[in-house]
């Protein structure tokens, strides 16, 4: 079978054993089962024990399959997780661009905001955590697309003239996104409005949301409405920051 | 010229961090390592000091090469650690004697309830600013000395030395040169005169512990010598409580601003100035920080031993939930608490109470009760605590708080923050840094070797980063929170003497 990988096989052979047993299971009884080296039934635990797809038992040390197994078809990071381990970077963000900062993740179509930080200006402001935007029109919402495989293709709705609404030119511009590592939308969803996001990954590179900031467009954008360098860098480098931290690798 | 930066060491109850700042006060790099916790018996929480030393060693190469910079590039390093939690090592091979006994163990109660009964105990309070409790560390010590077999003559000879975790961690990265503490947390000891700044003899004497094994009392923010080892050749310019640092990353300089951290517990600080302001309801006077040179500058302070750790708890050892934020996304599965309440006074129960007495309830469980409410009422425990709190500074300073400032990882959760900007009926502000114990360490350190000018510069990089209004309807609040009182009445005289 050329293509395959063995270890893999081996993953999916542990899971399949810990299914079929009666509970949980010893490191030796799996190892024995499968005919494999305790070292490496071992790793391949430990790895998927890392991804949340078996669970060890702290007082036994024996192994069972994990909840994030249950939950693979519906959220695979929790929002509140998410938040919580994003804040510590979100803030220097805003601080350093000198712009409002919003974390989101896709829900229904579209894209929940999950955090959000003032514009550090000190001005009145109100917290919108809970809100849902357009996953087409947004700088967020266009990266939350851009790694998303397969799903409905959204309602494009228009919000101004400039926000796109032919497939054909979302598909392009989501190509653009991808090739980039980075989005940006100006004008698109609001008037006078500028945006740039980019992804946030968790372990394999898997895209588990999107972090941006927003702001006027003479402030994000230099004369020619192309996002300003330094902005994009500083959201690149949140974004990486906190994907380091929920174990992407790159 | 090559970019400086300071960095903060966080000793804290669960973990020791280092962090990197850049002179906005933003944060650059992070490292932590967890520690573990013992729990030899109900009501006894220990650490090994040794391993936390260890954790240091390990995070300061991470914490600059994170950042991308090197150890010439750091200005100065400032220490912020949890208080109260107290060591005794030895003075030549630098092992300490047994485990660190940390502030959220009780097993000096028998021991203040015993001194309590003594006609000086009202002085020694006077003295140190302090009700007699077993959150402070006077008591630790003495308990120290009567359970290991010939300390107390070796402390009388100078050949064991004690101090809490500042102490120990100065000590031990100045390559055993200094052995100093600052203000802030002598004044957890209840041996501090809180007054005069230096130990006091009779609080010494009330105790029964031997001058000779006390570090030296030093203004908060100066000097505290060179590191040789972690940063090697880095000035360590402050030390403060977690709590006195936190109060001043929120920059609260001036009489009459005031913070809350939301962490393991939880601690609201509100500055008095330069003036010490006795509490006739359950608040600490304690000292928020002292420059070199200058006056102490007061605080008044309502601690709540258990907000974070009940969230830990329920994670841990209930194992309802599989990570903290998790908690948020499970109270939200229900709209309400279900007539359920649950009071952790696991240590007793502290601000504005004060007994040790007391031990945690769950009341109102019916069959209806689900893991759900369970997981709000773990959250509406933080929000009332607070309240009382609130209420008893209110009583006591004779303002009436307008907004509070809120800092500490718990801030991340929303609906948290809502219930509590909901239970006092004010905005809850949360600043643009959440790690203010660390950046309050920074500041204070950066302060002392000139790379920040002065406290308004510190002040202008404050901003606000997210409000919470409230939103609750005034019958609601006061129906929950006569609940909440006669849930929090369950919990007193558990503990027989």
């Amino acid at each position: 079978m050329p293509g395959t990988v063995q270890s893999i096989e081996r993953a999916a052979a542990i899971l399949r054993t810990l299914a079929g047993g009666p509970g949980r299971l010893g490191l030796t009884e799996i190892a024995r089962t499968l005919d494999l080296a305790k070292g490496t039934t071992h790793g391949i635990l430990r790895t998927l024990q890392l991804v949340g797809f078996v669970e060890q038992d702290r007082v036994s040390g024996q192994y069972q399959l994990g909840g994030a197994l249950l939950h693979l078809g519906t959220s695979y990071l929790d929002i509140n997780e998410l938040r919580s381990r994003s804040i510590n970077w979100a803030d220097p963000l805003a601080a350093r661009s000198g712009e409002s900062v919003r974390i989101g993740t896709v829900l229904e179509g579209r894209a929940l905001v999950v955090h959000h930080v003032f514009r550090p200006d000190d001005t009145f402001q109100t917290l919108d955590v809970g809100t849902l935007l357009p996953l087409h029109a947004t700088a967020l919402g266009k990266v939350l697309l851009a790694y998303r495989a397969g799903g409905p293709v959204p309602e494009l709705e228009t919000f101004t003239r400039l926000t796109l609404t032919d497939p054909r030119a979302l598909t392009t511009a989501l190509e653009a996104v991808r090739d980039a590592g980075w989005a940006s939308e100006v004008e698109e969803f609001l008037l006078g409005q500028a945006a740039v996001a980019a992804p946030i990954r968790g372990y394999g590179g898997l895209v588990v949301g999107a972090i941006g900031i927003s702001g006027p467009v003479d402030r994000v954008c230099d004369s020619r409405y192309r996002p300003r360098a330094h902005l994009v860098g500083f959201v690149r480098d949140a974004a990486r920051a906190i994907s380091r931290d929920l174990g992407a690798t790159r | 010229m090559t970019d400086r930066y300071v960095v903060a060491i966080d000793q804290g109850t669960t973990s020791t961090r280092c962090i990197v700042f850049d002179r906005r006060g933003q944060l650059v790099s992070l490292a932590q390592q967890e520690h573990k916790q013992y729990f030899p018996r109900p009501g006894w929480v220990e650490h090994d000091a040794m391993e936390i030393w260890r954790n240091v060693e390990r995070l300061a190469p991470r914490v600059l090469s994170r950042a991308g910079i090197r150890l010439d590039q750091v200005a100065a390093v400032g220490i912020a650690n949890q208080r109260e939690t107290t060591v005794i090592w030895d003075r030549l091979t630098g092992a300490p004697v047994g485990r660190a006994i940390i502030w959220q163990d009780t097993r000096t109660s028998p021991l203040v309830h015993t001194l309590a009964s003594s006609p000086l105990a009202s002085d020694i309070s006077e003295i140190s600013g302090l009700p007699l409790a077993t959150y402070f560390s006077g008591p630790r010590l003495r308990w120290m000395l009567d359970h290991t077999p010939g300390l107390r003559e070796r402390a009388e000879r100078g050949e064991v030395l004690c101090g809490t975790m500042e102490t120990w961690l100065i000590w031990n990265l100045t390559g055993r040169a200094q052995h100093v503490t600052d203000v802030t947390n002598a004044s957890r000891t209840m041996l501090l005169d809180v007054r005069s700044l230096d130990w006091s003899p009779r609080a010494l004497d009330f105790f029964g512990i031997p001058r000779a094994m006390l570090p030296a009392v030093r203004p908060s923010i100066g000097g505290f010598g060179t590191a040789s080892e972690g940063f090697p050749g880095v000035r360590i310019g402050a030390a403060l409580g977690d709590q006195q640092a936190a109060l001043f990353g929120q920059t609260c300089f001036t009489p009459g601003e005031a913070k809350c951290t939301y962490g393991t517990g939880s601690f609201l600080l509100l500055n008095t100035g330069t003036d010490l302001v006795r509490s006739d309801n359950g608040l600490l006077s304690t000292v928020a920080y002292q420059i070199a040179g200058g006056p102490a500058v007061y605080a008044l302070e309502g601690s709540i031993a258990i907000t974070g750790s009940l969230v830990q708890w329920f994670r841990d050892q209930l194992e309802l939930i599989s990570s903290a934020p998790e908690i948020e996304t499970l109270a939200r599965t229900v709209a309400d608490n279900g007539g359920c309440y649950i009071v952790p006074a696991f240590s007793g129960l502290y601000a504005p109470y004060w007994r040790s007495e007391a031990r945690g309830v769950i009341v109102g469980l019916t069959s209806y009760i689900t893991k759900g409410h369970l997981a709000r009422a773990v959250l509406e425990a933080t929000a009332w605590q607070t309240r009382e709190v609130v209420d008893a500074m209110n009583a006591n300073s004779g303002l009436t708080l307008t907004t509070l400032k809120v800092d500490g990882g718990m801030t991340a959760d929303n609906l948290l923050m809502q219930m509590i900007a909901d239970v006092l009926d004010v905005p809850l502000v949360r600043p643009l840094a959440v790690e203010t114990v660390s950046l309050g360490a920074a500041y204070a350190a950066g302060l002392a070797v000139g790379y920040w000018p002065d406290l308004d510069g510190l002040r202008r990089n404050w901003h606000i980063a997210g409000q919470w209004m409230p939103a609750m309807d005034p019958g609601v609040r006061n129906v929950e929170y006569t609940n909440w009182r006669r849930a929090v009445e369950r919990t007193f005289d558990w503990i027989q003497p």
